[in-house]
C-alpha cells in the first residue's frame, strides 16, 4: 500500500499524488467541490479569491499542452500567482538534478508544485523532499499516475451518468504505458462501479492487470458489449516501431472505436477520450466528434476539477498558519 | 604470531559436524585444535565467547567494493572494515570495478590496497571478456596467474551465445570456474521491478522471471557441451530454482547461490518508490521466495552471498526507475541468516555451512571450516544481540538498505582473519 503521505494526520489532502488510499468520501468531495466551481465559467467574473497571495509553479519535465494550460487557469481563477517551468530532460538526467531543481525554487516561498515527470514515482520522490508547507499534485508520472485526468473522468461521467454503482466502463487501448488508465481503475473501483474491463491486446496490458480489480479481453465488440461508459486512450506512435504491435491499420481493425463497434454498447453509452486524439487509430472521427462523445466536455471541467484540488490541498495549510 | 584461545563459546564446524562448547586454539595463524585441553598452551589473549557462536569466517561470493573507480561510493578499506565487522574474513570481488578487473594490473593495485587495509583475503574474479563488452575473451590464464579466483562477466551481457560458448571453452581449458549471472538483456531491457502485481499497479517497468531463467536454461546447456564449472549467481525466482534442480539431478557441475535479501522480501514488501529496494535482480513474488528458500532443503541452492553492493546517497536519489540498483548488505548478513534459523527455514549449521563451508568448496578455498591445521579465520557472535541499523552501528559507506532504522537479531562480536584479530565489537557502541 502506497504510504498515505498525501495525508494530513486529519485525513485531509495535503498533496494530491494517486488515488491510491484515497477512500470514496474523499473522491466525492473532490467531486462536489469541483460541482461548485463548475458553474463559474459562465459568470463574468471567472475568479475567486481562495488563493489570493500563493505562488504555484507548473513544472514540467515532459511536455504537455492541455494538462498544462488547464492547471493554469485553475490556479488563475482561484487568485494564485502561476509560473509555468519546462524543464528539458532526458533519460538520463541525474536524480540530483531533480532534487535540485526543487531545492532551488523551494528558496523562492513557493506554495504548490504542480509535476510532470516521464518517470513512475517522481511526484511521490518530489512531496517527500519538498519542504513540508508545500503542497504536490501529481500531473502526469510516467506510466503510474495522473489522478487530476481521473477525477474529471470521473467528474465527467457523474455528471452524464448520476451513479456510479451500476455502471460497467471499458478502458480501450495502451494500458500497459497508460498513467491515465492506472488512476482511473483505482477511482472507478473506489467510486464503485459495478465493473470495469481493460480491452487490448496482450502486449499493451500489465503482466499482472487482473490483479488490479478489472476484467481484461481482448476483443473490443465482446468486450463492448452492454457497457455504459468507453474510454478510448491515445495509441502512442512509437509503440508501432518496438513489437507491441504490427501496424497502425491492424490496430484499428482489432482496437478502433467505430460506430458499427458503439452498437455493442447501451444505447446511451458516452465515449471518453484523455486526448489528444489520434483519428483513424483509435477513434474513427464519427464517433469522436458523435453524440456519444464527451470528450471535449472532459476537456472544461478538467479546469474546475483542478481547482478543487487545488484548493483542497491548500486549505489544510490555510487551517494550519 | 599472536597465540589466542577461544574458550566457553559454542562451536560450529559443520563441515566437521561439531556443535559442542570448548576451547579453540589459535597458533600460527592456524588453527590449532578445538575441543579438547592443549597443555601448556601460552596463549597471549583469551577470548571468552560464554553465550557465544564459534563458526568458520564467513565466506561471502559477490562483495563490490566500489575501488578502483567508484570511490564516492565506498572504498577498499571502508568496504573491507564492514565486512570484517560482519564476520567476513573471505570475499569475492566481482570484476566490474573500473578499470575492469581484466589485466593483472588492477589485480596487483586492488592487493596493494587490502594489504594497506589490513584485509589481505580478498578474491578478485577475473573478466570474461575484455572490458566485460562481452565480445573478445579476457586473457583468463594471465589473470588466474596474477591470483584470480574465478571468471564472469558480472552483470554485463554477452553479445551472443558464441561468445559465452568460446569463453567457457577457454575458461574450462585453465580450470577457472565461471559465476555467471543469468540475464537475458533483451527481456530485462530497462527493467527495475519483478513483472508482477506491483509494478503493473505503480507502472514499473518490468523484469519478467524469464529474463533470468532463459539465460539460465542457456548458460546449463553450454555447461553440458563445453564441461565448464559454473556457478550461478544469486538467482532469484522459481525458475532457475527448478531448472538447476533437475540439472543437478542430471549431473552437471554447477552450483548457485541466493542473495540474502531474497529469502526475506518480496515484491509485496517494497514501500513503494522506496529506491532502497531497487534492486537486480528484482524482488519477486511469494513462490519465488518460496522456492529460494525450499531450495536449501533439497540441495538445489549451496550458499548464501549478501549481494553487497554500497551506494553514495545520490544514487538513490531520484525516481525509482532512475536511481541505481543494489543493497549494502554485508552488515545484515548474519542477522538476516540468524532469522532463517529462527523461522525455521533450516537449521543454524546449515545456515552456517552456506556461509563457510558451501562457499568455500565451490570456490575451492582452503577455508570454511575450523579443521585442525586449517587458517584461523573465525567468527564470534552472539546471536541473542539486538541492534539498530543507524549510523554508530554500520561501517559500509553506503546506507542503502532496505533495513535502514530497522532492529536485527544477532551480531558479530569478533572476528579472525589468519589468525589476526580483525574486528571486535566495542561494547560500549
Amino acid at each position: 500500500m502506497m504510504r498515505n503521505i498525501q495525508l494530513t494526520e486529519q485525513g485531509r489532502l495535503k498533496h494530491f499524488l494517486t488515488i491510491e488510499g484515497l477512500d470514496k468520501n474523499l473522491l466525492t468531495e473532490i467531486l462536489d467541490t469541483a460541482e461548485s466551481f463548475a458553474g463559474m465559467s459562465e459568470h463574468q467574473v471567472k475568479k475567486v479569491p481562495l488563493l489570493r497571495g500563493k505562488t504555484i509553479i507548473n513544472l514540467f519535465f515532459e511536455s504537455s499542452t492541455r494538462t498544462r494550460t488547464t492547471f493554469e487557469l485553475a490556479a488563475t481563477r482561484l487568485s494564485a500567482d502561476v509560473l509555468n517551468m519546462n524543464i528539458a530532460t532526458s533519460a538520463t538526467s541525474k536524480g540530483e538534478s531533480l532534487l535540485d531543481t526543487i531545492r532551488n525554487l523551494e528558496a523562492m516561498h513557493v506554495d504548490m508544485f504542480v509535476v510532470r515527470h516521464a518517470l513512475s514515482g517522481a511526484a511521490h520522490f518530489i512531496a517527500q523532499h519538498t519542504a513540508p508547507h508545500i503542497s504536490v499534485i501529481n500531473a502526469g508520472d510516467g506510466q503510474h499516475s495522473h489522478p487530476t485526468q481521473a477525477m474529471l473522468d470521473m467528474f465527467t461521467i457523474r455528471q452524464l451518468k448520476k451513479d456510479f454503482s451500476k455502471l460497467k466502463v471499458a478502458i480501450v487501448g495502451d494500458i500497459l504505458h497508460s498513467r491515465v488508465a492506472r488512476s482511473q481503475i483505482l477511482a472507478l473501483n473506489t467510486l464503485g462501479v459495478a465493473e470495469v474491463r481493460v480491452i487490448a491486446p496482450k502486449t499493451l496490458l500489465p503482466a499482472q492487470v487482473k490483479t488490479m480489480g478489472v476484467i481484461d479481453l481482448h476483443d473490443l465488440t465482446e468486450g463492448l458489449t452492454d457497457i455504459d461508459v468507453i474510454i478510448m486512450l491515445r495509441l502512442q506512435k512509437e509503440r508501432m516501431n518496438s513489437a507491441f504491435l504490427p501496424s497502425e491499420s491492424e490496430y484499428f481493425r482489432c482496437f478502433g472505436l467505430t460506430e458499427a463497434k458503439l452498437k455493442q454498447a447501451k444505447s446511451d453509452v458516452i465515449v471518453m477520450h484523455p486526448g489528444p486524439i489520434n483519428r483513424g487509430v483509435e477513434i474513427d472521427s464519427n464517433v469522436a466528434d458523435g453524440p456519444h462523445s464527451v470528450i471535449l466536455q472532459q476537456v472544461s471541467n478538467g479546469i474546475a476539477v483542478r481547482m478543487a484540488i487545488m484548493s483542497m490541498t491548500m486549505k489544510k495549510q490555510g487551517a494550519a498558519e | 604470531m599472536t597465540k589466542i584461545l577461544i574458550q566457553n563459546g559454542r562451536i560450529i564446524d559443520p563441515a566437521n559436524k561439531i556443535d559442542a562448547i570448548g576451547p579453540l586454539y589459535i597458533q600460527e595463524g592456524k588453527i590449532r585444535d578445538i575441543l579438547v585441553n592443549v597443555a601448556n598452551f601460552q596463549a597471549d589473549q583469551v577470548i571468552d565467547a560464554a553465550e557465544q557462536i564459534v563458526c568458520p569466517g564467513f565466506i561471502d561470493l559477490s562483495i563490490r567494493l566500489r575501488e578502483p573507480g567508484y570511490s564516492h561510493k565506498g572504498s577498499i578499506l571502508s568496504e573491507t572494515r564492514a565486512a570484517a565487522s560482519a564476520g567476513v574474513t573471505s570475499l569475492c570481488l566481482p570484476p566490474d570495478t573500473k578499470p575492469v578487473i581484466d589485466t593483472p594490473t588492477v589485480l596487483e593495485f586492488i592487493k596493494d590496497k587490502a594489504e594497506k587495509a589490513a584485509y589481505p583475503q580478498i578474491h578478485c574474479i577475473g573478466a570474461l571478456t575484455q572490458r566485460l563488452a562481452g565480445t573478445e575473451l579476457s586473457a583468463m590464464f594471465a589473470l588466474k596467474q596474477a591470483g584470480c579466483i574465478a571468471v564472469s562477466n558480472a552483470s554485463e551481457p554477452l553479445m551472443n551465445l558464441l561468445i559465452l560458448r568460446r569463453a567457457m571453452e577457454y575458461a574450462g581449458s585453465h580450470n577457472l570456474l565461471l559465476m555467471y549471472r543469468a540475464n537475458e538483456a533483451s527481456l530485462s531491457s530497462n527493467g527495475c521491478a519483478h513483472e508482477g502485481a506491483m509494478a503493473s499497479r505503480y507502472g514499473l517497468p518490468g523484469i519478467p522471471e524469464a529474463a533470468e531463467s532463459i539465460a539460465l536454461a542457456q548458460c546449463l546447456e553450454l555447461a553440458e557441451l563445453t564441461g565448464c564449472r559454473v556457478h550461478f549467481c544469486q538467482i532469484s525466482c522459481k525458475q532457475s530454482a527448478i531448472k538447476i534442480q533437475q540439472a543437478k539431478k542430471y549431473g552437471l557441475n554447477i552450483t548457485a547461490d541466493v542473495a540474502i535479501h531474497q529469502l526475506h522480501l518480496t515484491e509485496d514488501d517494497i514501500t513503494p518508490f522506496d529506491s532502497a529496494y531497487h534492486v537486480l535482480p528484482p524482488f519477486r513474488s511469494e513462490i519465488d521466495r518460496k522456492y529460494l528458500q525450499d531450495g536449501f532443503a533439497n540441495g538445489t541452492f549451496d550458499a548464501i552471498s549478501s549481494d553487497h553492493q554500497p551506494h553514495d546517497l545520490d544514487a538513490k536519489l531520484g525516481a525509482f526507475p532512475e536511481t541505481e540498483s543494489g543493497i549494502a548488505a554485508v552488515e545484515t548478513l548474519l542477522p538476516l541468516t540468524l532469522e532463517l534459523t529462527r523461522k525455521t527455514i533450516m537449521s543454524l549449521p546449515k545456515a552456517i555451512a552456506s556461509l563457510t563451508h558451501k562457499p568455500a568448496t565451490i570456490l575451492g578455498l582452503n577455508a570454511g571450516t575450523l579443521t585442525p591445521g586449517f587458517p584461523a579465520d573465525i567468527c564470534i557472535f552472539n546471536p541473542e544481540t539486538i541492534w539498530t541499523v543507524n549510523p554508530e552501528n554500520w561501517r559500509s559507506a553506503g546506507r542503502n538498505s532496505p533495513y535502514w532504522g530497522k532492529n536485527l537479531q544477532g551480531r558479530v562480536t569478533c572476528t579472525i582473519q589468519a589468525g589476526k584479530i580483525i574486528y571486535q565489537l566495542n561494547e560500549k557502541s
